[in-house]
């Protein structure tokens, strides 16, 4: 059985999500950096979205994961 | 256009380490033809499902559809979706189980199951060329759009590389990347990555609709900002007006969107993948209600950047401590001569371009592109030119893991090497995607020199899938249809095609790659309009002279044709609820389509 998508995605979501929050958090004021998005600190609150995105991912897939392994091991006693 | 900063360099390359890596974690696995080319026949529907969706995105195009969606407005890109909703309902409901059932590894197999093997082999052979120009013309638009944009070239400058390697390095890099996962992790790693990109693709650019649509005013500001052009008429056949425009339009949009979703393998692979039937019956369904609000997300990118000002040289003079400064902003002259952030196709001297009436021809493929940097800050902006790069790589790899699938099944094993063992064919397939991706980069170098090849990417969709989707029409429900017939009906569909370009031509338009290159018969309000009309004669054709042949010829015996055509398979079981079953799925869609385009009117 290969790998659950969902894991290597998740961890890719978490990462990237967690870079962006926390040079969002690192930015935050800089209204020269902001001009091109209006004045929102995109990079903090879309780095928010995409970290929640990323656990949930790795949740689930993990939770699938688990499952399969069960039922293997069920089959096989 | 800005450098990316450090950070976005890290989210770009964490992705690109992402998506090869997928494809390394898949190479134990990946050790039969079985899970190379089918991915092993046991991925879950939604899977299959956001993977049908992004092959979809991929062969149209994303940039495409921005494209579309700046050239021929929110009414033109309606129109995509005119053709597609209904054609993935349709392979649902009424192919899927069909093909998926005669387990058939490719479409040209069905093919070969249903009719004989010399459809097969010129459908093989004609679809292999069809994806090895379109992986080529793909990785051209990448490197384009990658150009335009300056992304690789200030590192690559950096390390002393002339601007010719540059463009090479941008070409090769991201090939190299879809070899990598293809070569390893075969259909399952190119699955993985489509499903992936997908989510890259939404994570990037929605921010960038967001506030794109929240710059110009939201919806109304949008519609006040576009140039007033009735977009329906482009789509008629020259003269005619109104109603039966209209009526062109849907039967038009119809055979186009059918051809695509219901014949074209570079989609149905990964529905072919699918655990067993019921999903393989979801999977086409999921992608249709991903797609009802994908135009909602891409087109609206073509549009924002159209209804955007556009850039001008300026100078503004400032007084700064008793000093005066000038600022001058140059803009290019082919942007300045384009309209909102879409700039005009620049000849080698770098000035705009006009075609024979004398209007700028715009550069609608830059529509997307030239967005990102105007209101992605440092940070996300990495992710918007992921997204970018991901929609891209996605084009070429469905492209390339087709072409791999097609060549090592219906035209190595069953005409140039039969019978030898799964490890010769696993082999042979790893060899052909990698053969698969030097062609594509020689065809876009070949592109690069000869702009005009992309025009041509219509043509060879109305001579490879439009006579296929009448071809798979008659063999699934008409059990009367014959071999010979069938191959009769390619022939004619595709002589139909090419000669009905080489007598036509659009307005305005030069002689030769663009059609009317025996004599000009007819000449068409627009590209897209001769682009379909070339689609649906070709379908026609095909349809009639296969129906004919057919009826001159003897039919197969009913008992050879059970699980190959509708009327001759026992229909699948499905629980007896009747909000589990497909169709009440196929219905909330249409209704749903039905809603959002009235409420978009």
């Amino acid at each position: 059985m290969s790998i659950d998508l969902r894991i290597p995605m998740g961890m890719m979501f978490t990462m990237t999500g967690a870079i962006l929050f926390a040079f969002g958090l690192s930015t935050r004021g800089n209204t020269l950096l902001y001009a091109r998005s209006l004045g929102i600190d995109v990079n903090l609150w879309w780095g928010l979205v995409l970290l929640v995105f990323g656990i949930a991912m790795l949740i689930f897939g993990r939770r699938n994961q688990m499952c399969i392994a069960r039922e293997d091991q069920k089959t096989k006693s | 256009m800005s450098n990316l900063a450090s950070v976005d360099w890290m989210i770009l390359l964490l992705y690109l380490f992402f998506a090869t890596g997928i494809g390394f974690s898949l190479k134990s696995n990946t050790n039969s033809t079985k899970n190379f080319f089918q991915a092993g026949r046991a991925l879950p529907a939604w899977l299959c499902g956001l993977a049908f969706l992004a092959a979809g995105f991929g062969s149209e195009e994303v940039i495409a559809m921005g494209a579309a969606g700046a050239k021929y407005g929110l009414a033109g890109a309606e129109f995509y979706s005119i053709g597609a909703i209904p054609s993935m309902l349709f392979v649902a409901l009424y192919l899927m189980p069909i093909y998926y059932g005669s387990k058939a590894r490719s479409v040209p197999e069905y093919l070969a199951l249903r009719f004989d093997e010399k459809t097969r082999l010129l459908n093989a052979a004609l679809f292999a060329a069809m994806t090895l120009f379109a992986a080529g013309v793909s990785l051209y638009a990448m490197a384009r759009v990658f150009n335009a944009l300056q992304i690789f070239a200030v590192p690559l400058r950096g390390l002393g590389l002339p601007p010719q390697a540059v463009v090479m390095v941008t070409l090769a890099f991201p090939a190299l990347v879809v070899l990598a996962y293809i070569f390893f992790g075969g259909l399952t790693g190119t699955m993985y990555n489509m499903v992936l990109q997908f989510f890259v693709l939404v994570a990037g650019f929605f921010p960038m609709v967001i506030l794109g649509l929240r710059k110009i005013g939201g919806l109304s500001g949008l519609k006040a900002a576009l140039p007033a052009t009735s977009y329906l008429r482009e789509f008629g056949g020259a003269g005619s007006g109104g109603i039966a425009a209209i009526f062109a339009a849907l039967g038009l949009g119809i055979v186009f969107g059918a051809g695509f979703w219901c014949a074209d393998f570079r989609v149905l692979q990964t529905a072919f993948a699918a655990k067993d039937s019921q999903s393989a019956t979801r999977t086409p369904l999921i992608a249709a209600f991903g797609r009802l609000f994908a135009p909602l997300l891409l087109v609206l990118t073509g549009l924002i950047a159209i209804g955007m000002p556009t850039p001008h040289t300026t100078t503004t003079v400032r007084e700064d401590n008793g000093a005066i400064y000038h600022e001058i902003t140059v803009v290019p002259p082919a942007a300045e001569a384009g309209q909102g952030l879409v700039p005009a196709e620049a000849d080698a001297a770098g000035q705009p371009v006009r075609d024979a009436a004398g209007h700028t021809v715009l550069n609608y493929g830059q529509a997307m592109p030239n967005l990102l940097p105007q209101f992605l800050p440092v940070g996300v902006l990495g992710l918007g030119v992921a997204a970018l790069l991901a929609c891209l790589m996605c084009a070429v790899a469905t492209n390339i893991m087709a072409f791999s699938t097609v060549f090592t099944c219906d035209l190595y094993q069953s005409r140039i090497r039969k019978g030898a063992s799964d490890k010769h064919y696993l082999a042979a397939g790893r060899w052909a995607a990698a053969a698969g991706i030097g062609l594509a980069i020689g065809i876009a170098c070949a592109a690069m020199r000869f702009n005009d090849l992309l025009v041509a990417m219509t043509l060879v969709f109305a001579t490879v899938n439009a006579p296929l989707f009448a071809l798979v029409l008659l063999g699934i429900f008409w059990k009367r249809s014959t071999g010979h017939g069938a191959f009769a009906g390619l022939l004619a569909g595709a002589s139909a095609a090419i000669a009905h370009h080489a007598l036509t031509l659009p307005i305005a338009a030069q002689h030769g790659l663009h059609g009317g290159w025996i004599a000009v018969f007819h000449r068409y309000p627009s590209s897209l309009a001769q682009g379909l009309w070339t689609i649906f004669l070709a379908f026609s054709a095909s349809l009639l002279v296969a129906a004919a042949v057919s009826l001159c010829t003897d039919a197969r015996q009913e008992t050879d044709l059970r699980g190959l055509v509708y009327s001759l398979t026992p229909k699948p079981s499905y629980s007896r609820l009747w909000w589990q079953r497909p169709e009440a799925l196929a219905l909330l869609i249409l209704l749903l389509a039905a809603a959002l385009s009235i409420a978009l009117a």
